[in-house]
């Protein structure tokens, strides 16, 4: 028996499939490997697998995992390459390999945030989002899972961001605290509609970079 | 993808139904493509993409060379309204191209209540409504399915109309068409060359007389167009296509799984049943042929359920045969096998019970009628002691859940044989009590009716439809009839039925009604969220017709139908046969037990294989 990890990009069309469609995908592609995966028991038996930090519908990223045990031995050599058979235009997968870092040593995600004005970055739009982003104390709001608005401080889940100005469009690369609790990207939006509604962009885009350790280093 | 598009998704429900980019979907180069299609099923993308109909046509138009097919679905509501706000006119989920300059626009029509859908996708794409002002070749708008065997009251809207099975006709009315545009006919010489081709219906071509009393007097072809046309088929299921591989949706949809179709027709003869008289004969796929397909499809897809799909499968010959291969392939890969429909017999209870490999899912039985004597009238041939065997023999392996579908207002329908269904409710009722293993588990029967309708090229073709006034009636006496606590009597609202009869017994008086309609807001009627008679109410006054006139009228033997232009190989003098047996109660056997010489076998040159 083994446990396996891979690493695979979600982009373009894919970043629109939600998480339940995207395990339902891999589930689907499995039966191209020869690999047998552990399933669960019971009259609906279906494979053993968890996407680690799911990704937001509507985001794309290079960088997702995704845990998985299988009955035999193996490294996971030549599974990527089964999978890419199968799949839908946007997913990719880039690696297969044994899981040695359990899950919880994932520590920050670093993402590629982009502002889009159509009609062009408003002056001091740079300074001013940047200065947002390194407040001691960013309060947004946000649906509880009872479905409560409620008050949270995001700054503290923010550990990096860096503001570069390119044609109508703001560039973040930012980094921000993975799990318990995790941030995600997407909310500066909040941020910005309730502190700077004047800098809102026309659209937000994110995409997931790399996923770090505590040290700042890959997670893989 | 379009930027526009990208702006729009996040603030749509599920969006992926509007990308593309599933595994299997084709992608081909432009440079090398001369005919663009766009496939448009007038309903959402997870009802559309579940159907086979759709996914074999795909797969013959995408195989053929410069071609190239795309899907089109219709948008749900919030999605149609971002599209038009920020005028993103209708695309093909492949190339992501706006449909409006397509050369060949086709719709899969399946049920009337898509008819609005249809209007609104053409509306959505930027295409004029009605042929008559779509001058050019292109682009060419075409309507198949099993509701174009009364195209009538899309009459306006359509160039020409694929009746039967498409596989070759498809072929080469895409071959004519291409010829067409490569030497520059006009589209009047294009569409009088189509109707020389076996299968193609032109509405133009076709002047509709009628009588002061708004019956059709006369149905005169232009331009040497046939009197009637006659439905294409595949003689030999063997040569049929079969999509193996097939696109698999990255979102789910309703039919999530391999459909393997075993045979087209249906043997039984049902006397309300369209399909089992438009698809006639049954033609029946060698099981080897099945057994490679079911296996091929569930590699390439990885799917791990497959729907055994027909009319009436447990008619197919060598279905055990079938499940025996099949047994290791599926324990292996953990694939289960499930039949759509079940007869109330022995046999495929037996082979039911195999499938479910000890899944206890539900039971569904349709016996359609609660009296012998109204099943003999529609020739359903189940017998209540068969539903009763069955039951026994589920409720003593631990089913514990049955539905039963019933139709209320067939013809000649008394009040004993709506009370007859409550009675029926009860047996079952009685069957669980003396024979479930485990009491304790209770027992949950549901019942659910329908407003029937009566359909072009049935028997009951002639019939009126009765009131919904008299519906509602039945409906309450049924409902106060059903007195045990663990029968759940669910029946159809009758709002969407009477349109619906309107509408499948229509004539081209309709489209004006049709389009008012749409321009009052029926967009996507199929469903009940969008659906509103009222709109259809003001519609029918405005254009001054008289709805009851279509759903309620009985016609005469004499009358001149108006889909009398389409022929479904059955004749007409066998469906007026059928009829008056029914209302002799007399029962007509399968085509298997004995062949009553419908005619549909002038389709397969002489004689049916069974
Ligand atoms: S011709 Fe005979 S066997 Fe063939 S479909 Fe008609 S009734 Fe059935």
């Amino acid at each position: 028996m083994s446990k396996l990890r891979l690493l695979f990009i979600k982009e373009a069309q894919a970043a629109y499939i939600s998480h339940l469609d995207l395990m339902r995908t891999f589930q689907r592609c499995f039966p191209r490997t020869e690999l047998e995966i552990k399933h669960t028991q019971g009259y609906h038996p279906h494979p053993i697998i968890s996407i680690v930090l799911p990704l937001p519908v509507g985001q794309s990223s290079e960088c997702e995992l995704l845990d998985f045990e299988v009955t035999q031995q193996s490294d996971g050599s030549g599974i990527a390459e089964k999978l890419n058979t199968g799949m839908p235009a946007g997913i990719r997968v880039l690696e297969c390999y044994e899981v040695t870092r359990p899950v919880r040593e994932l520590y920050a995600l670093q993402a590629d945030v982009t502002l889009e004005y159509d009609n062009g970055v408003p002056a001091g739009a740079a300074e001013a989002i940047h200065g947002l982003l390194h407040r001691e104390s960013l309060i947004i709001e946000k649906r509880t899972k009872r479905k409560e608005l409620a008050e949270v401080d995001i700054a503290p889940m923010i550990l990096d961001a860096a503001v570069t100005e390119g044609e109508n469009a703001l560039h973040i690369d930012l980094k921000v605290q993975a799990q318990n609790p995790g941030l995600n990207p997407q909310l500066i939006e909040k941020a910005i509609a309730r502190e700077l509604p004047e800098l809102m962009p026309d659209f937000i885009r994110v995409r997931r970079k790399r996923v770090l350790d505590a040290e700042g280093k890959d997670f893989r | 993808m379009d930027k526009r598009l990208e702006r729009i998704l996040p603030r749509v429900q599920k969006p992926a139904r509007y990308t593309g980019g599933e595994y299997n979907a084709v992608m081909k180069d432009k440079a090398q493509v001369d005919t663009r299609v766009a496939f448009c099923f007038p309903d959402t993308y997870e009802i559309g993409m579940s159907n086979l109909g759709m996914r074999i046509l795909y797969g013959v138009m995408n195989e053929m060379d410069g071609v190239w097919c795309e899907r089109v679905f219709a948008p749900w509501g919030d999605m149609e309204e971002e599209m038009r706000k920020n005028n993103i006119p209708l695309f093909g989920l492949e190339s992501g191209d706006s449909i409006t300059n397509f050369d060949i626009v086709a719709f899969s029509v399946g049920y009337e209540m898509a008819f609005p859908a249809i209007l609104n996708m053409l509306d959505l794409a930027n295409i004029p409504l009605h042929a008559s002002e779509r001058e050019g070749l292109t682009p060419l708008v075409i309507a198949g399915g099993t509701a174009m065997y009364n195209a009538e009251p899309m009459a306006d809207f359509i160039d020409i109309v694929s009746l039967g099975e498409g596989e070759y006709v498809t072929v080469e009315l895409i071959e004519l068409h291409r010829k067409a545009r490569r030497e520059g006919w006009s589209k009047h010489e294009f569409l009088v060359a189509a109707s020389k081709i076996k299968g193609l219906y032109v509405p133009s071509l076709y002047d509709i007389k009628y009588h002061d009393d708004g019956t059709i007097e006369e149905i005169i072809p232009l331009e040497d167009a046939p009197i009637q046309v006659q439905k294409r088929i595949v003689e030999d299921m063997d040569k049929s296509y079969f999509p193996v591989k097939t696109i698999v949706p990255s979102t789910e949809i309703v039919q999530d799984r391999v459909t393997l179709e075993l045979f087209r027709g249906c043997i039984r003869g049902c006397r309300f049943c369209q399909a089992g008289y438009v698809y006639r004969p049954v033609r029946n796929r060698g099981k080897d042929l099945c057994l490679e397909y079911c296996i091929d499809s569930c590699n390439d897809s990885g799917y791990q359920e497959v729907t055994l799909s027909s009319l009436s499968t447990s008619d197919y010959p060598p279905l055990t045969e079938l499940c025996d291969d099949l047994e290791n392939f599926c324990a292996e890969r953990h694939v289960n096998l499930s039949l759509p429909s079940l007869r109330a017999d022995n046999f495929s209870m037996e082979l039911m019970q195999r499938l479910a490999k000890g899944r206890k899912t539900g039971l569904t039985f349709a016996p359609e009628a609660g009296s012998q004597r109204l099943r003999d009238v529609i020739n359903k041939n189940v017998t209540l002691d068969d539903l009763l065997q069955s039951c026994r023999t589920a409720f003593a392996g631990g089913y514990s859940t049955v539905k039963l579908y019933f139709m209320l207002g067939l013809p000649t329908e008394t009040d004993e044989d709506v009370l007859a269904i409550a009675d029926v409710a009860a047996r079952v009722m009685h069957a669980w009590r003396e024979s479930a293993q485990n009491k304790q588990r209770g027992i949950r029967i549901t019942v659910s009716t329908s407003y029937f309708v009566p359909k072009p090229h049935t028997a009951f073709q002639w019939e009126p439809q009765i009131t919904r006034e008299e519906y509602e009636r039945r409906v309450k006496l049924l409902r106060e009839a059903i007195t045990t606590k663990t029968v759940t009597y669910n029946w159809h609202d009758g709002e969407t039925s009477f349109l619906e009869a309107v509408l499948a017994r229509g004539d081209r008086k309709l489209g004006k009604v049709l389009e008012t309609a749409w321009r009052k807001g029926a967009h996507l009627d199929t469903w009940d969220d969008y659906f509103s008679l009222a709109r259809w109410e003001e519609a029918f006054e405005e254009c001054g017709v008289d709805p009851a006139f279509y759903a309620y009228r009985q016609r005469e033997r004499s009358e001149v139908m108006p889909w009398a232009m389409i022929d479904s190989g059955v004749h007409t003098g066998y469906l007026w046969r059928e009829r008056n047996k029914a209302f002799e109660g007399v029962t007509t056997p399968d085509c298997r037990t004995n062949c009553n010489a419908c005619g549909a076998n002038c389709l397969v040159g002489g004689k049916c294989d069974v």
